[in-house]
């Protein structure tokens, strides 16, 4: 089946996607298409429902209407099909998320070897160069709770990467951190944005959209509300919203 | 003061020790088959089926509230005197520590699930999220990432359930006397003049069996705790 999707079909495509929280209607009637090899940046403010959009990719949140596609497969309900989709869907979340009681190393290295039944000499191999190129090799046998919030964050990128997943998700990667730490994760980010990651990210570093981004997207209740360039959105946007927000953010 | 001990009366029961023993073997199998169906049941109530929720919350909050004689008793009336069966028993003794151990496991595993499942909201939801994103399965989310660290934050109130494991292990009594609590009954009949003494020593090697047990499991507790 994979075999099918061609490089015209979109890494993500969200068809007329709505959620609610009880009453309140989180994500409305959202439609939206990544092509593969982009950089998509998800701007707004806190409560625009950016972080749900982010978490519906994978079926962390379910939607209760309309279609998700990632590489051309409609999200299967949850169970084994599910499972394997999420396994080439990295994901990278706020709150690092490690496993408190294995090793920097063994997080790395489980899912290769539970999900893609990879042996564990290779799997090792794998994750020593992914921490490597993360810059935190020299913690790998450290359990998450000796590291920096900047250190576990890197890690969790390794883990995701670990998975050669085909898009990454990031759903807000920075807002945890102390800010020294902000600096050392965004450049392993921009480094994958480099190298044709089609990544997905949910922010609020104005830098990172502006350096590494192809595209803006800017929530707003639930709704996108702007889809452009992130040079057209600084310079130029277009809705009240867009304007109100980055007047907050800009000006200080 | 201990001569009653040596009476050919108490040797069926192996004398004090042997009758300790028994306890001990109870408490054994018993805190085994609790800590699988224990945690069998705590699986199923944390997971995203609603019948096994469904299930695991009746059979937890019916088996718990249903007093461990009546379970112990009835176990051995329907199951043994009644349906018949032995469990693998070829007599009446062994029989009866089978049924017991059967009670034990179906009452203590109700506990073992609750202290699970405390142990399991201990563990971030972030985490478990984490492993599902990288394609692990509900089970394997929970046999490698959620259950290790729950069973590490419970270990501590686990040996509360442990011990009074040991001492529920005196219901066999009600049964059969092949235990500790046994062969106390037996004693006070016979010994009327030193119940006092009876009742103390019975009592001192509970401590002497669940003391311990509490202080090596509090240590391996801080010992494997894991650091947030």
């Amino acid at each position: 089946m994979t075999e099918q999707t061609s490089s015209a079909t979109p890494m993500i495509k969200a068809t007329a996607v709505n959620k609610y929280f009880g009453d309140l209607h989180v994500l409305k009637d959202i439609t939206f298409e990544v092509p593969r090899g982009q950089v998509v940046v998800v701007l707004g403010p806190s409560g625009s429902g950016k972080s749900t959009l982010c978490r519906s990719i994978n079926r962390l949140e379910p939607i209760d209407s309309g279609t998700i596609e990632v590489d051309g497969q409609p999200l299967p309900a949850e169970g084994r099909a599910l499972a394997q989709l999420r396994a080439d869907v990295g994901m990278v979340f706020q709150s690092f998320n490690l496993f408190a009681h294995k090793t920097i190393l063994d997080n790395v290295m489980l899912a290769p070897v539970k999900v893609r039944k990879q042996d564990k000499a290779t799997a090792r191999k794998t994750a020593m160069e992914l921490l490597e190129r993360v810059g935190i090799a020299n913690q790998a046998h450290k359990y998450p709770a000796q590291l920096s919030g900047g250190q576990q964050q890197r890690a969790a990128i390794a883990r995701a990467l670990a998975m050669k997943p085909k898009v990454m998700m990031f759903d807000e990667p920075t807002s945890a951190l102390d800010p020294e730490m902000v600096q050392e994760v965004l450049d392993v980010m921009t480094g994958l944005a480099r190298e044709g990651m089609t990544m997905f990210v949910v922010t609020h570093e104005m830098g990172f959209a502006r350096k590494a981004a192809d595209r803006v997207m800017f929530m707003a209740d639930g709704e996108i509300v702007e889809d452009t360039t992130p040079d057209d959105f600084f310079t130029n946007p277009r809705s009240a919203r867009a304007k109100d927000f980055l007047g907050k953010i800009l000006t200080h | 003061m201990f001569d009653f001990l040596d009476k050919p009366l108490y040797a069926e029961y192996g004398g004090i020790l042997g009758a300790f023993w028994v306890t001990i073997e109870l408490t054994f199998f018993s805190a085994i088959g609790s800590l699988i169906w224990g945690t069998i049941l705590a699986a199923m109530r944390v997971s995203p089926v609603p019948v096994m929720r469904a299930f695991g919350a009746a059979y937890v909050n019916v088996v718990r509230n249903i007093p461990l004689t009546v379970i112990i008793v009835a176990s051995s009336m329907v199951l043994a005197d009644q349906l018949l069966w032995t469990l693998g028993g070829s007599d009446s003794r062994e029989i009866s520590f089978r049924v017991a151990v059967l009670g034990f496991v179906a009452y203590t595993s109700c506990f073992v699930c609750e202290t699970l499942r405390s142990g399991i909201n201990t563990v971030p939801i972030g985490q478990a999220e984490a492993a599902r994103a990288l394609g692990l399965t509900f089970f394997q989310v929970l046999r490698i990432v959620v259950l290790p660290q729950a069973f590490r934050s419970v270990i501590a109130p686990l040996a509360s359930v442990l011990i009074a494991l040991t001492k529920n292990t005196t219901v066999t009594a009600s049964i059969a006397g092949i235990e500790a609590a046994g062969l106390m009954a037996a004693m006070i009949e016979r010994e009327s003049d030193k119940v006092m003494l009876v009742f103390a020593m019975f009592a001192v090697g509970f401590v002497i069996l669940t003391l311990p047990m509490g202080m090596f499991l509090g240590w391996v507790a801080k010992k494997v705790s894991v650091k947030r």
